[in-house]
C-alpha cells in the first residue's frame, strides 16, 4: 500500500470522525428524550420519572465526555493534518466553528454540570431548565458542524481571492454560507438520524431490563418513550432522505452516480438497484436487482429524464463507486428495517401486548448496533462521495494536506490514536455495562420517608468496601 | 483599533480566561497524587467535578477562534507543531476520561491506575502548552511559504522547555491555593504547606523566566518603546505576585486566589505584548512572520465574527457565573460525585 501523507491522513481523519461520531448522535438524540422524561416528572411529580431522567442522565454524562474528549480530537487535525484545506476554508468555515464554540459548547458544558451534579443543588424547575439547555446545545452544535460540512458539499456565499497556493475563499454573504444548498435537508437527516439512534438505545437496555425482570416498571415507561420517538423518528427519516437525494441529484451529480453506481446517461430512464456489486473497471453492476425508471422518479420526478452518469464525469473526478453504492444502500436497507421494527412494535404496544412479546423485545436489545451502523455509513455515504473534492468541485483533497508534515508522523500519530481509542472503547463499554448493570435508583415509598440520599448513604455504609466515604454510586450497585 | 488588532485582543482574552480557567483544574490535576488516600482523592477530583469540562472548552473556543481569525497562524502552528500538539491532544484526552472513569470501579488497582493517568496528563499538557509559549516567544523557522521548517526537536529549546516548567508551576500553585478554598480539616491544613511549596517553586522560575528572556529575548521586550503604559502591566504583575504570599500569610485565601488570576492574566497580556504584531515570529527572517494582517481572515469574517461574540459573550459570561455560583462552597462528596 502507498503510505503517503496523503492516505495516512485521509485514513487517521476516518479513524477519528467514525470514532468520534460514535458519541455525538446519543447526545443529540437521548438530550431531546431526556427533557421528554424530565417534562412529565415536573408535570406529574411522579419520582419514578425522576429516577428515570437521572438514570439517562448518567449515561448522557459519559457519553457527553466521550464526545467531548474525542471532538476536541477534530479541531485540532483540520489544522495539524490539513493546514492547506485550513487556510482554504478559514475564512468561511471559520465563523461557524466560532460560532458553535460560543453558542454550542459553554452552553452544553456549563449546564451539563447542573444537569449531571446539580440535582441537590437547584430547584426541579431550574434543573429542568439545564436539561432543556444542554439538549438545546447538542443541537445547536449539529447546526454548525452540519452547515460547515455543507458548505464543503455545496459551496455557497463565498469568492475565491488569490490565486495556486494561495487561493482562499472568502465569505461575502453569511446567510447565504448558512442556508447553502444543502444545509438545512442535511440537518434535518442528521438529526433525525441522531434521534433514531437514542431511541433504538433507549430501547435495547429496558427492554433488556424487562426481559430479565427488573426495574420493570421503570424499564416499560423507558422502553414506551423510547418505542415513540423511534416511530416518529424512522417515519420522518425516509422524507428527509428523499429530498436530501433529490439536492444531491441536483447539486452533486457525480456523487449521486456513485451513489446508484449510474455508469452511464440513459437513454432512456435511470433504474435503481436495490443491490448489487458495481464494477467501475467494465462500468457495470454485477448480481444487482433494479427496479426500472425509479431512479428517474426520485431524483427528478419525471419518469423519462435520464440521470446524469459517470460518463458524463472525468475520470478523474470520479469518488470511489463502490464504497459509496454499499455505504448508502447498507443506510437506505438499515432505515426501511426501522421503519419495519418500529411500526410492528407500535402495534403490539397499540395493543398492550408489547412487553409479552419476548421475542420482539429480544430484536430490540439486539438491534442497537444497527442505527450506530446507519449513522456511520450514512456519513460515509457523504463523505466518500465527495472525493476527490475536499471542498466540492473547487479544492481536492490531495491539495489539502500540511506541508510541514511527514509521513512518519502521521504513521506515529495513528498508531497512538489507535490504541487509545481501543482501549477508550472498551473502558466506555465497561462502564456503561456497570452503569446497565446498577440501573436506574430505587424508589423509595411507604411509611417511612427516607430522602433518597440518606438509602444511598446506608448502601455504601453496607457495602463497606471502602469505609463509609465511598458513598459513590459504585457502592449503590450492590443494593439490587 | 481595527478589527485584526480587536481579534488580537479578544483571543488574548480567551487565552487568560482559559489559563485562569483550566489552570487551577490542570494544577488540581498535577498536585493530585500527592494524596494518597482514596477519600482524599476523590475530594480533590470533585473539587473540579463540575467545572473542568466547562473550563476546557475555553480553549476549544480559542481554537476555533484562531481558526477563524487567523486561519494561517492556526494552520501553520498546529501543523508546526504536530507532534506536540498530537502528545497535548492524547494528554487532554486522558485527562478526561480519567476523571469520568475512576471512581466508576471500585477497585484499587483501577483508580490507583487513572490517577496516575490523571496526573500526568495535567502535567504533561500544562508542560506543552508552556512549551508552545515558549516557542511563540522565541520565534519559528517559517519559510517564506509561511510553512514551518524545523523539526520536533527544535521545539524543545531550552527557553521553551523552561517555559513549559515555569507554566507547570504557575498552574501547580494557582491549583494549590484553589484547592485550599474548597476543602476543609486536616486535608486544608496540609494544602496550606503546599500553597508555600509550590509558590516558592513558581517564585525560582518567575525569576529565572523573567531573567532569560530580558538577556536572550530582544524581541520579547520591543513593544516597551513605542508603548510605555505597558510597564503599568508589568509593575501591576509583580504587586500581584507579592500579594500572593502576603494574602496566604494573613490567612485570606480568597485574596491569595484573585492574586493568582491577576497574575496569570497580567503574563498573558505581557505574552500578547511580546507577540504583537505578530502572531507567528518567523526566526529565518522578520518578514515572513505570520502578522495579525498578512495571517488573518477578510474584514468581512472578522466583522461577523466580532457580531457573532457580541452576541454570545454575555450569555457565556452568564452562565458560567451561573455555573459557578451553584457548585460554589466546600466540595460535599455524594451520590452524583466522581
Amino acid at each position: 500500500m502507498d503510505l503517503s501523507v496523503l492516505t495516512l491522513s485521509r485514513f487517521q481523519f476516518a479513524l477519528t470522525i467514525m470514532f468520534h461520531y460514535l458519541f455525538p448522535p446519543l447526545s443529540i438524540g437521548l438530550g431531546g428524550i431526556l427533557v421528554i422524561m424530565e417534562a412529565i416528572y415536573l408535570k406529574t411529580g411522579r419520582l419514578e420519572y425522576e429516577a428515570m431522567t437521572k438514570f439517562w442522565a448518567r449515561i448522557f454524562g459519559v457519553n457527553f465526555a466521550m464526545g467531548v474528549a474525542t471532538g476536541v480530537t477534530m479541531e485540532f487535525q483540520f489544522g495539524t493534518n490539513w493546514a492547506t484545506y485550513s487556510r482554504y476554508v478559514g475564512d468561511v468555515f471559520g465563523s461557524a466553528l466560532a460560532a458553535e464554540g460560543i453558542f454550542a459548547f459553554f452552553l452544553e458544558s456549563g449546564f451539563l454540570a447542573v444537569l449531571i451534579f446539580g440535582w441537590d443543588r437547584v430547584s426541579p424547575r431550574m434543573h429542568f431548565f439545564a436539561t432543556c439547555m444542554v439538549a438545546l446545545g447538542a443541537f445547536f452544535s449539529s447546526i454548525w458542524i452540519v452547515v460547515a460540512n455543507s458548505w464543503q458539499q455545496t459551496p455557497a456565499g463565498f469568492h475565491i481571492v488569490g490565486q495556486g497556493l494561495r487561493a482562499r475563499a472568502e465569505i461575502t454573504d453569511f446567510w447565504a454560507m448558512v442556508f447553502n444548498p444543502s444545509s438545512m435537508q442535511r440537518l434535518a437527516h442528521t438529526v433525525i438520524g441522531a434521534y433514531i439512534l437514542a431511541a433504538f438505545f433507549v430501547m435495547s437496555i429496558t427492554a433488556y431490563y424487562i426481559l430479565k425482570g427488573r426495574h420493570l416498571d421503570f424499564a416499560k415507561k423507558s422502553f414506551s418513550i423510547g418505542l415513540i420517538v423511534a416511530t416518529v423518528a424512522s417515519l420522518a427519516e425516509p422524507i428527509s432522505g428523499d429530498l436530501q437525494g433529490k439536492k444531491v441529484a441536483q447539486t452533486q451529480p457525480a456523487k449521486l452516480a456513485a451513489m446508484e453506481a449510474v455508469f452511464h446517461t440513459g437513454p432512456g430512464p435511470t433504474p435503481l438497484y436495490l443491490f448489487g456489486q458495481p464494477d467501475p473497471q467494465e462500468q457495470e453492476v454485477r448480481h444487482g436487482i433494479a427496479i426500472p425508471g425509479l431512479l428517474s422518479v426520485l431524483a427528478y420526478g419525471d419518469l423519462h429524464k435520464p440521470v446524469t452518469g459517470l460518463d458524463q464525469i472525468p475520470r478523474r473526478d470520479w469518488p470511489p463507486v463502490s464504497a459509496t453504492f454499499q455505504a448508502f444502500h447498507i443506510m437506505v436497507w438499515l432505515g426501511g428495517l426501522f421503519v419495519f421494527l418500529t411500526l410492528v412494535g407500535m402495534c403490539f404496544l397499540w395493543k398492550g401486548t408489547i412487553f409479552e412479546k419476548r421475542w420482539l423485545l429480544w430484536v430490540f436489545v439486539l438491534a442497537v448496533p444497527l442505527p450506530y451502523i446507519a449513522n456511520q455509513f450514512g456519513w460515509m455515504t457523504a463523505e466518500v462521495g465527495r472525493q476527490p473534492w475536499v471542498v466540492y468541485g473547487l479544492l481536492r483533497t490531495s491539495d489539502a494536506l500540511s506541508k510541514a508534515v511527514v509521513a512518519n508522523q502521521v504513521l506515529g500519530s495513528i498508531i497512538m490514536f489507535a490504541v487509545i481509542y481501543a482501549l477508550l472503547f472498551v473502558v466506555w463499554v465497561f462502564v456503561l455495562d456497570s452503569k446497565i448493570r446498577h440501573g436506574p435508583d430505587e424508589i423509595v415509598t411507604g411509611p417511612t420517608p427516607m430522602a433518597l440520599g440518606g438509602l444511598l448513604g446506608i448502601a455504601g455504609l453496607r457495602a463497606g468496601t471502602g469505609g463509609p466515604s465511598l458513598t459513590g454510586t459504585d457502592n449503590a450497585e450492590e443494593t439490587e | 483599533m481595527d478589527l485584526n488588532i480587536f481579534w488580537f485582543i479578544l483571543l488574548g482574552v480567551l487565552l487568560a480566561g482559559y489559563a485562569i480557567l483550566d489552570g487551577f483544574d490542570l494544577g488540581v490535576g498535577i498536585v493530585h497524587l500527592a494524596v494518597k488516600s482514596d477519600q482524599e482523592r476523590r475530594i480533590l477530583m470533585n473539587s473540579i467535578g463540575p467545572l473542568w469540562d466547562g473550563n476546557e472548552v475555553w480553549l476549544v473556543t480559542f481554537g476555533g477562534a484562531l481558526f477563524a481569525a487567523f486561519p494561517n497562524a492556526y494552520a501553520t502552528a498546529f501543523s508546526g507543531f504536530y507532534t506536540a500538539f498530537m502528545v497535548l491532544l492524547f494528554a487532554l484526552i486522558f485527562r478526561a476520561v480519567s476523571m469520568e472513569f475512576r471512581s466508576k470501579h471500585d477497585s484499587p488497582s483501577w483508580r490507583s491506575f487513572w490517577d496516575v493517568s490523571f496526573s500526568l496528563a495535567s502535567g504533561v499538557a500544562t508542560l506543552l502548552f508552556g512549551v508552545a509559549v515558549g516557542n511563540a516567544m522565541r520565534g519559528m523557522p517559517i519559510g517564506a511559504d509561511m510553512e514551518y521548517q524545523g523539526t520536533f526537536l527544535d521545539l524543545l529549546h531550552p527557553y521553551a522547555v523552561l517555559v513549559g516548567v515555569f507554566a507547570v508551576a504557575t498552574f501547580a500553585m494557582h491549583g494549590s491555593i484553589y484547592l485550599y478554598l474548597k476543602t476543609e480539616g486536616d486535608l486544608q491544613q496540609r494544602i496550606h504547606g503546599w500553597m508555600w511549596r509550590t509558590f516558592g517553586f513558581f517564585l525560582v522560575l518567575y525569576i529565572l523566566t523573567t531573567i532569560y528572556t530580558l538577556v536572550d529575548l530582544p524581541l520579547a521586550t520591543r513593544n516597551f518603546h513605542d508603548h510605555p503604559w505597558v510597564w503599568i502591566v508589568v509593575v501591576l504583575n509583580v504587586l500581584a505576585v507579592a500579594n500572593i504570599p502576603r494574602a496566604i500569610f494573613l490567612g485570606r485565601p480568597g485574596y491569595a486566589f484573585l492574586s493568582s488570576c491577576a497574575t496569570i492574566a497580567a503574563l498573558t497580556f505581557l505574552f500578547g505584548v511580546a507577540l504583537f504584531p505578530d502572531l507567528v515570529h518567523s526566526s529565518l527572517n522578520p518578514d515572513w512572520s505570520l502578522t495579525v494582517y498578512n495571517a488573518s481572515s477578510s474584514h468581512k469574517t472578522l466583522a461577523i465574527m466580532a457580531t457573532i461574540a457580541a452576541l454570545g459573550m454575555p450569555f457565556v459570561l452568564a452562565y458560567t457565573s451561573v455555573v459557578y455560583w451553584v457548585f460554589r462552597g466546600k466540595v460535599q462528596l455524594g451520590t452524583l460525585s466522581y
